[in-house]
C-alpha cells in the first residue's frame, strides 16, 4: 500500500475501539476482577536505604498460621527480575539497596487484615552508607553497585572537538538539571496470579509488556514457556511506568499464589505505588559549545549524567536515548558526548514517556536560549541557522534521508503564536507590571522505535486471523493503555483488508493467544507493528485470492465467505509477518555509528508564560505545538496524545517535584505531589504537518513520546524572556523560582515589589 | 478490629438497596465490593483525584471519603446510572466523538462530575467546565478533549469548537 494513497478508515475519526466499555464503566481493570477463593497480598518493604538484614521477627500477637508468608527462600528459580542486566532481586535476600525494597510478602483471605500484619513483621538491619546523588555516586568513596557505581556509559566522538576551541568566536557553557518525575497513572499497579502444579503460573494485570512479565516469570519460577501465561487487563494509564515494574509485581503475586494455593490479588494503594515504583531519571547535563560569529555551531562537548537508582533496570537504554537526543536537532561537525548512568540508593528509576529525551532536550534547548542571549541573537534565528536539513548527517553519521522540515515547523509555530508581536507587546508591558510575560521556543526530534539494532533484535511477529464467527482479530502483544493501540491497529487492518472497521477486533492481550510483537514502548507500535499488520493483511488477501477465489473487488460478506472457503480447504485463516529492517540500514553497537532510529518525528513548541512577581508562580497561558509525525492515522487520538503529553510536560516543568528524604519519597501522596488539573492546563493549539514515512504503518512515525519532550525548555525559555533570568533546573515551583530570581537580583531592589 | 455490621438502606441508580456492612466502610468499597458496581474507581483514596466521584443526594462527592453510615437513606448515582440499560446518552456520545476518554480510569468519575455540572448549569462556559471538573484528575488527555466533549454535549458540536477556539 502506498503510504500516501487515499484511505477510507485510516485518517478518519472512527470511535475508539474499547471506548463504549470505558464510558459505561464496564471496562474491567485488574481491581475490578475477582477469582474464586481469591486471597489478597501485601508487601513488607525495607525502611532503610542500604544495609544488611540482621533479623526478621513476627509479632506474637498475630496468628500467622492464617497467612501465607513468602521470602526470597521461597523462590523456586532465579531470584532475579529479567530485564537487560539481571541484577534486581525479586525479593531482597540478605541486604537491601533502597527504601521500600520488597523483602517479604504476606497473603490472607481478608484484605483488611493485611496492613496490621505487615506492621507486625519486625526487620532489624545493620545499616551501610548510602548514596543519594549523582555527585555522591561519582566520588566513588562508597561503592553501592558493581566496581565503580557506574551502571552504563557511552562515549561518542564526531569530528575533532578539541581542534575548535582555540579559534572559536564564542564559547558558551551551561549546566542543566532535571528532577525525578512520577508517572501518576490514575490506576495504581495491580496484579492477580494463580499457580497450579500442572498448568504453571497465570497472571492478569495492569501492564504494558506481556512478554517482559513472561520472561521474568519463566526465570523466577524455573518454568517452561507452556507453563506461563500473562494477560493484560484494561490498563488505566502507564506512560512507561508499567514497562518494567509489573514483572516484579507479577512474580510477587505468583509466589504468594504458589504458597497459599489460591489466586492472589495485589493492588497497591497510591502511597505504596508512589514510594515503591519507578520514576523518571534525574539528570545533570553540561554543555560546552563553540560558535562562529554568525552563531553557527562549531563544536558541542556534552557531559550527561543520570541517577539510575539502586539497580540497573532500564538505565542503560534510557541513557542511550538521552545521549542520542542530547545535541538537539542541529547540524554540527564536531560533537563529543560522554554520558554515564550512576547507581544510588533510591528506588530504581525507569521508563517514562520520552525515555531520557526530555532530560536531554531540556538541556540543549535551554542552552540554545542562553547562547542566543549571550550573542544577542533572536532565539528563533539561532535555531534556524543551525537546524538539520534533509541530507545532513547527525551525531551518529546517520544521513537524514527522509525530509526534514524544521524551518517550516518553526515558521508555522511563529506565525500561529504571533510570536514576535506578542514578545514585543510583553517587552513594553513588563517593566511596569507585577505580572511579567514571555514567549519561549523548543525545537527537537524524537527517534521512533527501538534504538539502533533494537528492532532487529526484537524480531517482532504480528498478524491477523479470521475467526469462524466472521471477525478479523489483530494478533499482537502490544497493549492499549489509553494511547489508542486498539483503534489504530484495527484501523490499519480494516483499511488494508478492505472491510468495515466494525469487522475487526483485537485478540485478547494474552501470551497464550498472541505472538510476541515486542513491547509497547518507544513510540513503536503504530510505526513498526502497524506496518507488520499492514503487511500481514496484504499477505492474507494474496492467499485468499490464490486459494479462495477472492476477487479484486469485494464486500465484507464476500471477504468472510472467501475466508470460510479457505478454512474449509486449508485450515485456520491466519497471516503473520516478522519484522524486516528498512533497506540500507546499518548500526554499529560498539561505535554508536549509523542509523540510530529508523525515523524521527519533529516538533517546534512555543509557550506563553506569565510570572507573578508577587507570588513567584509561573503559569503557562497558552501553548502551540507544531509537529511532523508522518501520517496521522486518527486526528482525534493524535491530538489527544499531543495535548496529554504537553500537560505532563507542563507538570514536569512547573508542578511535579519528587521530594526524597534519606532516599525515600517523602511526598508520596496526590495531596503533595501535584500534577496539572483542569484549571491549570492552558489552551493548547496543535498542528500537524504530514510527511508519510514509507516504512511505517500507513506512513506513520512515532507520536506518543514526542509532545512530552519540549514543554519544559519552552516554558523555562519563556520565563527567561519574561524575567531576564535563565533558570537551568526543573521542576521550578514558586519557591524555586523565588530563589532563582532573588539570587539573580542579589543586592538589588526587586524591580516591582 | 471490630467487624460489627449495620444495615445500610439506600437508593443506588434509582434502585432501593440494603447491605450489611461495617458502618465506617467507605461508600466506594460498598459500591464496588457489596454491590459489584465496579465502574466507580479508586485512584488515590484521599479525595484528590476524583476517580471515585458519585452523586449523593444531588451533591458531587468522593466516595472514598464517605463512610457507609453517612449514605444511609441517601440517593446515590454512579457512572452505571448515567446510562440506563446501557444506552449511551449525549454526554457519552460526545466523549466518544471528541476523544474524552483515553485510558478510561478517570472516565467514570469525570462523567459523573460532568453530568453533575450539566444538571446545575446546562450551558456552561469553558471556564465553568474547567471549574466543574477541577476535582477530577486525568493524566492522559491534558483535559482538552474532555472540555470539548462536555461543551459539545451542552451546546452541540460546532459551538463547542468555537468556545475552545475563542478561549485560545
Amino acid at each position: 500500500m502506498n503510504a500516501t494513497a487515499k484511505t477510507r478508515i485510516v485518517g478518519a475519526p472512527v470511535p475508539r475501539k474499547e471506548g463504549v466499555d470505558k464510558l459505561l464503566g464496564r471496562a474491567l481493570y485488574v481491581d475490578d476482577l475477582e477469582r474464586p477463593e481469591m486471597w489478597h497480598g501485601i508487601t513488607v518493604r525495607s525502611s532503610i536505604p542500604r544495609g544488611k538484614i540482621r533479623s526478621i521477627e513476627f509479632d506474637a500477637c498475630i496468628d500467622w498460621s492464617e497467612f501465607a508468608v513468602v521470602t526470597a527462600a521461597d523462590v523456586p528459580g532465579k531470584n532475579r527480575i529479567q530485564l537487560i542486566v539481571a541484577d534486581q532481586p525479586c525479593l531482597a535476600e540478605n541486604a537491601v539497596n533502597h527504601c521500600d525494597e520488597a523483602i517479604l510478602l504476606l497473603a490472607h483471605p481478608n484484605k483488611h487484615k493485611l496492613r496490621e500484619a505487615a506492621a507486625g513483621v519486625k526487620i532489624e538491619y545493620d545499616p551501610l552508607p548510602a548514596l543519594f546523588s549523582i555527585e555522591a555516586s561519582e566520588r566513588g568513596d562508597v561503592i553501592v553497585w558493581g566496581e565503580d557505581n557506574l551502571l552504563k556509559s557511552f562515549t561518542l566522538e564526531k569530528g575533532d572537538v578539541d581542534s575548535v576551541w582555540a579559534n572559536a568566536e564564542h564559547i558558551i557553557e551551561g549546566e542543566y538539571r532535571t528532577g525525578a518525575q512520577e508517572h501518576l497513572y490514575i490506576e495504581n499497579n495491580g496484579m492477580i496470579a494463580e499457580w497450579n502444579a500442572e498448568r504453571g503460573v497465570t497472571v492478569w494485570g495492569s501492564l504494558q509488556c506481556p512478554y517482559y512479565v513472561f520472561k521474568s516469570l519463566l526465570a523466577v519460577f524455573a518454568l517452561t514457556e507452556d507453563k506461563v501465561r500473562v494477560i493484560q487487563t484494561e490498563t488505566g494509564g502507564a506512560f512507561g511506568g508499567k514497562e518494567d515494574y509489573p514483572s516484579t509485581l507479577a512474580c510477587h503475586a505468583a509466589l504468594l499464589a504458589m504458597k497459599c494455593g489460591h489466586a492472589v490479588k495485589m493492588f497497591y494503594d497510591r502511597m505504596e505505588d508512589l514510594a515503591a515504583t519507578t520514576k523518571r531519571h534525574p539528570s545533570r547535563i553540561r554543555h560546552r559549545t563553540a560558535l562562529d560569529r554568525h552563531g553557527k555551531l562549531l563544536a558541542m562537548d556534552i557531559e550527561l549524567a543520570t541517577d539510575g537508582g539502586a539497580y540497573s533496570t532500564l538505565s542503560s537504554t534510557v541513557l542511550s536515548r538521552a545521549t542520542l537526543h542530547a545535541p538537539g536537532p542541529y547540524a554540527c561537525a564536531n560533537i563529543r558526548l560522554r554520558s554515564r548512568a550512576w547507581a544510588t540508593n533510591t528506588v530504581p528509576y525507569g521508563a517514562f514517556r520520552g525515555f531520557g529525551a526530555p532530560q536531554a532536550i531540556f538541556a540543549i534547548e535551554r542552552h540554545m536560549d542562553e547562547i542566543a542571549a549571550a550573542m544577542g541573537l533572536d532565539p528563533a534565528e539561532l535555531r534556524r541557522r543551525n537546524f538539520l536539513h534533509t541530507g545532513d548527517k547527525n551525531t551518529t553519521e546517520q544521513e537524514m534521508r527522509e525530509p526534514v522540515i524544521l524551518d517550516e515547523l518553526l515558521e508555522r509555530a511563529l506565525v500561529e503564536s504571533d510570536y514576535y508581536a506578542r514578545r514585543a507587546g510583553f517587552a513594553r508591558e513588563n517593566p511596569t507590571s507585577a505580572v511579567k510575560r514571555g514567549m519561549g521556543i523548543s525545537a527537537y526530534y524524537h527517534g521512533s522505535g527501538f534504538t539502533g539494532s533494537g528492532e532487529r533484535t526484537l524480531n517482532s511477529l504480528a498478524g491477523v486471523e479470521v475467526t469462524r464467527e466472521g471477525v478479523v482479530r489483530v494478533l499482537v502483544s502490544n497493549t492499549e493503555f489509553g494511547q489508542g493501540t486498539n483503534t489504530a491497529l484495527t484501523q490499519i487492518a480494516a483499511e488494508t483488508l478492505g472491510i468495515h472497521y466494525d469487522d475487526v477486533t483485537m485478540a485478547p492481550p494474552d501470551t497464550g493467544i498472541v505472538p510476541n510483537s515486542g513491547p509497547t514502548v518507544a513510540s513503536r507500535t503504530v510505526m513498526v507493528v502497524g506496518k507488520l499488520i499492514e503487511r500481514a493483511c496484504l499477505q492474507l488477501l494474496a492467499a485468499l485470492g490464490e486459494h479462495a477465489e477472492l476477487g479484486e473487488k469485494f464486500t465484507s460478506a464476500e471477504f468472510f465467505a472467501a475466508c470460510d472457503r479457505y478454512r474449509a480447504a486449508r485450515g485456520k485463516v491466519e497471516s503473520l509477518c516478522r519484522y524486516e529492517a528498512p533497506p540500507g540500514v546499518y548500526w554499529d553497537d560498539e561505535k554508536y555509528r549509523g542509523e540510530a532510529y529508523a525515523a524521527y518525528a519533529w516538533a517546534v513548541q512555543i509557550a506563553q508564560v506569565a510570572v507573578d512577581m508577587v507570588t513567584y508562580s509561573a503559569e503557562v497561558e497558552e501553548f502551540w505545538s507544531v509537529q511532523e509525525v508522518g501520517r496521522v492515522l486518527h486526528p482525534v487520538l493524535a491530538s489527544g496524545q499531543i495535548e496529554g503529553g504537553i500537560a505532563q510536560g507542563i507538570g514536569y516543568a512547573l508542578y511535579e517535584k519528587v521530594v526524597l528524604q534519606n532516599g525515600r519519597m517523602a511526598n508520596n501522596q496526590m495531596t503533595n505531589y501535584i500534577m496539572p488539573t483542569a484549571e491549570d492546563v492552558p489552551p493548547i493549539h496543535v498542528y500537524f504537518e504530514e510527511i508519510p514515512f514509507t516504512h511505517g504503518g500507513y506512513g506513520a512515525k512515532g507520536i506518543g513520546e514526542l509532545p512530552h519532550d519540549g514543554p519544559a525548555p519552552a516554558i523555562l525559555n519563556a520565563i527567561r524572556d519574561a524575567t531576564g533570568v535563565g533558570v537551568c533546573s526543573i521542576p521550578l515551583l514558586p519557591e524555586d523560582l523565588f530563589k532563582a530570581l532573588i539570587a539573580a537580583t542579589e543586592f538589588e531592589e526587586p524591580a516591582v515589589l | 478490629m471490630s467487624q460489627a455490621r449495620a444495615a445500610l438502606h439506600f437508593t443506588v441508580n434509582g434502585e432501593e438497596r440494603v447491605v450489611h456492612v461495617p458502618p465506617m466502610k467507605r461508600l466506594l468499597d460498598v459500591l464496588r465490593e457489596d454491590l459489584r458496581l465496579t465502574g466507580t474507581k479508586e485512584g488515590c483514596g484521599e479525595g484528590e483525584c476524583g476517580s471515585c466521584s458519585v452523586r449523593m443526594n444531588g451533591e458531587l462527592v468522593n466516595s472514598c471519603l464517605v463512610p457507609a453510615l453517612q449514605a444511609d437513606g441517601a440517593c446515590v448515582e454512579t457512572v452505571e446510572g448515567l446510562a440506563p440499560e446501557g444506552k449511551l446518552q449525549a454526554l457519552h456520545l460526545a466523549f466518544l466523538k471528541f476523544g474524552g476518554a483515553q485510558c478510561g480510569i478517570c472516565t467514570p468519575g469525570m462523567l459523573v462530575a460532568a453530568a453533575h455540572l450539566l444538571a446545575h448549569n446546562p450551558r456552561p462556559s469553558l471556564a465553568e467546565v474547567r471549574e466543574g471538573l477541577a476535582g477530577n484528575l486525568c493524566r492522559c488527555t491534558g483535559f482538552v478533549r474532555i472540555f470539548e466533549s462536555v461543551l459539545a454535549a451542552a451546546h452541540g458540536n460546532d459551538a463547542a469548537r468555537e468556545k475552545i477556539a475563542d478561549a485560545g
